[in-house]
Formats: C-alpha cells, sequence, structure tokens
C-alpha cells in the first residue's frame, strides 16, 4: 500500500485536542522523572514506554473518521473502531522499534555522544518500525 | 522545579511532533507508527544523560526494554478487542492498562530489577 502525506487532517483537530496531547506528553515525561528519582532508574526506564497519549490519539481517530463519515452523508458503522483498530496495529509495529531503540541505546550511550545515540537510535527505531510495516503490507 | 518545567515543555513538544506526524500520513497502519515513537525517551533520556550520567540514563534505556515489550502486548490486545468486538477507543485503550502495567512490572520484576 502506498503511503500518503496530507495536511488536510490537521484541520479537523481542535486546539485543545493538540493541547491535551502536548500536556499528557509533558506529564508523563515529568512523571518518569519522578519515579525514577523516587524508586530508581531500572523503575522510572519501564515508563519510557509508557503508552501515554494513546487513548487520546486511538479517541481522535475514531471521532474524526466518524464525522468525516457523518459529513459524507454516510451511516458511520463500525468505520471510527476499525480505523483506531488499524491504528493499534501499526503502534504495535513501531513498539519492536521502539524494543530496538531501547536496546541500542543502553549499548551506545556510554560510548557515543549523547547526541549521536540518542539521534541514531531514533533513526534505527523508524527503519525498524518501516521495515516491519512494509513486511506485514505484503502479507 | 526549572528542571520539571523543562521536561514538561520538550515532553510535550516531541509528543506533539510524532503525534502531528501520525495525523498527516496515510494509511492509518502507517500512520500508527508514530504512536510508538520514542517521544517521552527522547526528551527523558537526553534530561536525564545530562543531569544524571549517560550510565544512569542508559540503566533507564535498559529498563525501558521491558516498557517497549509491553507497549507492544498492549497495543496487540488493543487491536485485538477493537477488531473483535467493535468497542469504543476510549474504554478499550483505557481499561487495558492494566494489561501494559502487569507485563512491564513483570519483565523488570523477572529480568531487570
Amino acid at each position: 500500500m502506498k503511503v500518503k502525506a496530507s495536511l488536510s487532517p490537521l484541520k479537523q483537530t481542535q486546539w485543545y485536542e493538540y493541547a491535551t496531547r502536548f500536556l499528557i506528553g509533558g506529564a508523563i515525561t515529568v512523571f518518569a522523572g519522578l519515579v525514577a528519582k523516587k524508586f530508581g532508574p531500572t523503575v522510572g526506564g519501564l515508563f519510557l514506554a509508557f503508552p501515554a497519549i494513546f487513548p487520546a490519539s486511538a479517541t481522535l481517530i475514531e471521532k474524526h473518521e466518524r464525522q468525516k463519515k457523518e459529513r459524507a452523508g454516510k451511516q458511520p458503522g463500525h468505520r471510527g473502531q476499525d480505523a483506531a483498530a488499524l491504528d493499534a496495529a501499526g503502534a504495535a509495529m513501531g513498539s519492536i522499534g521502539l524494543i530496538a531503540f531501547a536496546i541500542l541505546v543502553w549499548f551506545a550511550l556510554p560510548r557515543f555522544p549523547t547526541w549521536a545515540a540518542l539521534v541514531g537510535s531514533a533513526i534505527a527505531w523508524f527503519a525498524v518500525s518501516i521495515s516491519i510495516w512494509k513486511f506485514c503490507d505484503r502479507l | 522545579m526549572k528542571e520539571i518545567l523543562l521536561r514538561m515543555v520538550l515532553g510535550g513538544t516531541l509528543v506533539s511532533a510524532f503525534a502531528l506526524l501520525g495525523d498527516i500520513f496515510k494509511p492509518k497502519r502507517f500512520a500508527g507508527l508514530f504512536g510508538a515513537a520514542p517521544s517521552v525517551a527522547l526528551a527523558t533520556l537526553a534530561l536525564t544523560a545530562e543531569t544524571e550520567g549517560k550510565l544512569y540514563a542508559a540503566m533507564e534505556a535498559r529498563s525501558m526494554i521491558g516498557g517497549a515489550i509491553a507497549f507492544f502486548v498492549y497495543s496487540s490486545c488493543v487491536c485485538w478487542l477493537m477488531f473483535r468486538y467493535k468497542c469504543p477507543a476510549l474504554l478499550v485503550t483505557l481499561l487495558l492498562m492494566p494489561v501494559w502495567i502487569v507485563t512491564a512490572f513483570g519483565i523488570w520484576f523477572a529480568f531487570l530489577r
């Protein structure tokens, strides 16, 4: 399946929905830091992969997909749930990339400059995620 | 206080940036990849390496492996339940949060502590 980019979905999103993502994202970053301070880095590290904004994103996708169908004068049926389920399938693939990211940072951070370890690992996350998506797309 | 504010702004910005990428791409399954982007990790690890040192940040990254495996289990369960039973997204994603918690802390207890 071909990947397409379009800016039009951004117009569907309300300002408070952007603000919600920003606040949840910021809050979980603060929370992960506080947990690490209180219980140590081995517990705090778990929360670096906490699906904090996942519920908000999935709900947004479901809502937008339903609204799109209604605007077109069609019954939305289960389109919203199906779109959110597909998003979750993508997140599952991305989380395999996230495992690769964590392993690479663990090895690279003590050996390389911080920026190089983080940027290199982020590129690896993207490469692994895309590879898995392409593989699953061919099935 | 300054560090908390910095974490809030950096974390919020990175999470929002990756979420925007998820919004603009199609198909949905591809866009979903960005839902598991290392946004919180990038913000936290960059600041932690600066304040606590690289070895401390590397220990956090080691534990993050457990969190990421839990994310995989959680999002797979969400996907399956939503396809199978067509439940509302908010209900499924929130009700399944214990799946992430149990998996992450189970891995931590068995291998990471």
